[in-house]
């Protein structure tokens, strides 16, 4: 298990390398620069900024410089926010996306799964229509539409929720987003797993488990669910891409002040550090999301470990 | 004054609901297996006679409809209450199936498979349930038993993985087994190795043991009776001395000439049925044999014909075949 | 087929659909306002018959009913053109991938995986930057959206065709790659990318109604119901319906296309791999 663990590990680094390396060259190759858009400065200034921030060296030597930071965990400055380094930008806001992030993920599979294990033994009955007639409003419906709908219905006409702001350690601001956020996730999950369930119950094996006379609870639990959840392991990758992408809407219109909105802004505002940090973060957030995937497979089927 | 039979089986049909109309798979089947009686059921695929067992387990799925009685050890099963049935299968009532890899939980370890049937069953505890299915395991002759039970199914050979299913059927010491072709995904080796297994287990543990096989080479010298099955219907029931010798149903006459002898000469034809079993939907009001039987005529065609003969020896024909 | 008009909650959508789409186009016609007019003495006004201000106006009081229906159809033409780019370049990609296999076929679909890996919206970021915001730039990245599962699957599909016997004898008889191409692969393909292609429009239309919320996508004076809903969710307490009825109408869309799709799919039994 380890071994397998350390091989992955190995293959991770190289992607995030390559990954960072090209967001590098992408943003620098792009015509402009971060100063394009004040007032047009006269060129001495200009040149002086740049000389300042490094940006006349050639392209090789930010590119190594920039490397060397990261190990030293310095993202560099913010060139819009001048008076922020982006590790403090991040800082600040990772905190939040995080939390939001996580418990998004952790509702979506913790309330997805039984949903749809709860469709599959009920299949083609009112539970099973019903949760599957959630799923695919939740799947369907865009979380910009979900979110100022249910501010309307939960903090606006029925105040019971603040619809936006955010205060450090509380969860009621987080509770709408959260929800839109898991939503999409939760829908596929609940698909995925009523669908897979459905399948794996059909196996020989299930049907030996119950020709050995075991309850239904067990045979589900023990012998059912593990294979049926592989779907949704793969799915788990692309979930957390999902969150990450709806978290820059729900952060905007709920307020929320987490590093969603340094993202776009970054790059509106060829904000180079900015947008190579953000990227950065994501990146290492997904391959370490598939890492954690990958060691998840080789639990549920061994038959993985050994290849 | 005779003991309750093992397992009575009165006019037991299956069949399936499709959009088209039902299939019956089963067809009034009647049976019984007295204890510790070996008992095979002989046909071709499409025959019924791995249905005919999945009614008996209980096993078919919500698109089966089945009617008629099962009664085991005087218990009916038949439509019983699925807490009632789990008491009885996996302890006194097992089956064993044809394909050991796919009919194993892959991602549990054969310990783990086997210790569980006894801790639901018996209510042991995990230590006690290791050392008994260790033990188990002993019996069917599985070697370097420890190492195998932390393995996984797909680390094992395919004669390795039917034992262990064997194994886990005899667990909690059942009166009746049955074996769904357990040896058909296996070598000629193999299986001769299995089917000895299951011979002598029988006589160790005097339990009555249902065998399915599409051969009747291989279970002539294991059991008591033969039932052949022919479009979901028993055609003929006998025990199997006299079968052997003496089949009176002309399917029967078919088979027994399928099966190749060791004595004749080599350059011999191997003999062959012409046609094909039908479907279920196609079978007509007669006879279900009769447009690939020899001695058919009018009646066989427009009359079905009931299981009748003198005692033990039964055939479903109007022209059987005489001694 | 017999399958879908069983599915009657699949059809019900497709219908609803249908009407959306043509109300659409039909519907600004009904009512004499047009969409950007600034109607002064009716600002935010909610839905009514005043004015033939059917749905009512918003901040600047340009009526709703006509600018939802524009936006409506905005979308559906964005959703179905740049499906009509995804479906061509996936086949294409996926065909030749499949056809030609070995290490093409290996090296195209490392790219696919790389690709599907990583949040589209970077990638949309990055082209704004470079390109601006343009309507190029927009087919282009919406188009991006929907090729990936459309390649894999036909990928997947040509994979298994040629190993086929009758493609052996094919070209055993001469016929070349492209005939073969022409007269044996495609048919089969058509299944799976109908259901695809219903499937990826919603997909479209999601992504495209995202980046005009964010303000990537449609620029004034165009209208999308992406740029109305962000307008509606700044005035949700004082005009909810500003925000509710395009909102409404998105997911309308959108839920109807996903059913169909789903019906569509379950109807041709058409699975991933």
């Amino acid at each position: 298990m380890m071994r397998y663990f350390l091989t992955r590990l190995a293959g991770a680094i190289p992607t995030l390398l390559i990954i960072v390396s090209a967001t590098f060259f992408l943003m620098h190759a792009a015509p402009g620069g971060p100063f394009d858009q004040e007032q047009s400065l006269p060129p001495e200034i200009l040149a002086n900024l740049q000389r300042a921030y490094g940006l006349d060296q050639p392209i090789w030597t930010q590119y190594v410089r920039y490397l060397g930071s990261l190990l030293h965990g310095d993202f560099g400055p913010s060139f819009k926010y001048q008076d922020f380094t982006v590790t403090e930008l991040i800082a600040q806001g990772f905190p939040v996306t995080l939390e939001l992030g996580v418990i998004a993920m952790s509702l979506a599979v913790l309330l997805g799964v039984p949903l749809g294990v709860l469709a599959a033994l009920r299949h083609n009955r009112p539970a099973d229509y019903a949760a599957m007639s959630l799923a695919v409003a939740g799947i369907a419906i865009p979380s910009f539409v979900v979110l100022p709908f249910l501010g309307l219905v939960f903090g606006i006409r029925l105040h019971w929720l603040p619809v936006a702001g955010w205060e450090p350690d509380s969860l009621r601001y987080l509770l709408l987003p959260v929800v839109t956020l898991a939503l999409p996730p939760l829908a596929y999950i609940a698909r995925m797993t009523r669908g897979s369930l459905l399948e794996v119950l059909g196996s020989d094996y299930i049907r030996t488990a119950r020709a050995k006379g075991l309850p239904l609870h067990v045979i589900v639990m023990r012998h059912a669910l593990r294979p049926a959840l592989m779907p949704v392991a793969s799915y788990l990758v692309p979930a957390v891409a999902s969150i990450m992408t709806g978290s820059l809407v729900v952060e905007s219109i709920a307020g929320l002040p987490g590093i969603g909105r340094y993202l776009v802004q970054g790059a509106l505002n060829r904000d180079y550090t900015l947008v190579l940090g953000m990227v950065i973060i994501y990146s290492t957030l997904l391959i370490g999301m598939g890492l954690i995937v990958d060691v998840f497979y080789g639990w549920l089927d061994p038959r993985v470990r050994q290849r | 004054m005779h003991p309750i039979p093992t397992l009575q089986v009165e006019g037991l049909s299956v069949h399936f609901d499709a959009p088209a109309g039902p299939l019956p798979a089963v067809r009034e089947v009647s049976m019984s297996v007295a204890a510790a009686e070996c008992v095979a059921v002989v046909g071709e695929s499409g025959s019924g006679k791995t249905q005919l067992c999945l009614a008996v387990m209980g096993l078919l799925g919500r698109g089966a409809v089945v009617d008629g009685s099962v009664k085991f050890q005087g218990q009916e099963l038949r439509g019983a209450p699925l807490k009632v049935l789990n008491q009885f299968r996996g302890a006194t009532l097992s089956m064993v199936f044809q394909d050991p890899l796919s009919s194993l939980t892959p991602h549990l370890r054969i310990g783990a498979q086997l210790t569980e049937v006894l801790r639901h069953h018996r209510g042991a505890g995990s230590r006690q349930a290791w050392t008994l299915a260790a033990r188990m395991l002993e019996r069917v002759r599985l070697p370097d038993v420890q190492r195998r039970m932390r393995q996984y199914p797909h680390e094992l050979s395919g004669g390795m993985r039917q034992r262990v299913m064997i194994a886990m059927s005899l667990l909690c010491g059942p009166a009746l087994m049955i074996a769904d072709e357990p040896t058909t995904a296996l070598d000629v080796t193999v299986q001769a190795q299995i089917l000895e297994l299951l011979r002598d287990l029988r006589a160790e543990l005097g339990m009555a043991l249902i065998l399915i096989s599409h051969d009747l080479g291989v279970v002539g010298g294991i059991a008591d009776r033969i039932l052949v099955m022919y479009a979901g219907r028993i055609v003929e029931a006998a025990p199997v001395a006299d079968l052997w010798r003496a089949p009176r149903h002309p399917y029967t006459a078919a088979l027994l000439a399928c099966v190749p002898a060791l004595s004749g000469p080599l350059s011999s034809r191997l003999a062959t049925l012409p046609g094909q079993a039908p479907q279920p939907a196609e079978v007509g009001p007669g006879c279900a044999f009769a447009p690939r039987c020899l001695r058919s005529e009018d009646r066989c065609r427009r009359e079905r014909p009931t299981l009748s003969g003198s005692g033990a020896h039964q055939a479903a024909c109007h022209f059987p075949l005489s001694a | 087929m017999r399958g879908l008009r069983r599915n009657r909650v699949a059809l019900a959508a497709l219908a609803i659909m249908i009407v959306v789409a043509l109300f659409s186009g039909v519907g600004p016609w009904l009512n004499p306002n047009a969409a950007d007019t600034l109607d002064w003495a009716h600002v935010a006004a909610s839905p009514g018959f005043e004015h033939a201000h059917w749905w009512g106006t918003d901040r600047l009081g340009r009526d709703l009913f006509v600018r939802t229906l524009e936006g409506t159809r905005v979308s559906l033409a964005i959703g179905l053109l740049a499906t009509l780019i995804s479906v061509g370049v996936g086949i294409s990609y996926g065909a030749i991938a499949g056809y030609v296999g070995g290490r093409t076929d290996h090296v195209m679909m490392r790219v696919i995986e790389i690709l599907s890996g990583l949040p589209l919206i970077f990638f949309v970021i990055f082209l704004t930057v470079i390109f601006g915001r343009g309507p190029a730039l927009l087919f282009l990245t919406i188009g991006a959206v929907g090729w990936l599962s459309m390649a894999r699957i036909v990928r997947g599909q040509a994979l298994s065709i040629r190993q086929r016997e009758y493609i052996e004898a094919a070209i055993a008889l001469g016929a070349g790659s492209g005939r073969i191409i022409v007269k044996h692969v495609v048919p089969n393909l058509i299944g799976p990318v109908i259901v695809y292609a219903t499937l990826t429009v919603p997909q479209i239309i999601l992504f495209e109604s995202f980046l005009s919320f964010l303000g990537l996508g449609i620029q004034e004076p165009r209208v999308s119901l992406g740029t109305l809903i962000a307008a509606g969710a700044g005035e949700m307490e004082a005009a909810p319906w500003i925000l509710l009825i395009p909102g409404g109408m998105l997911a309308l869309l959108l839920l109807c296309l996903n059913i169909f799709g789903d019906g569509l799919r379950d109807a041709l039994d058409v699975k991933e791999r």
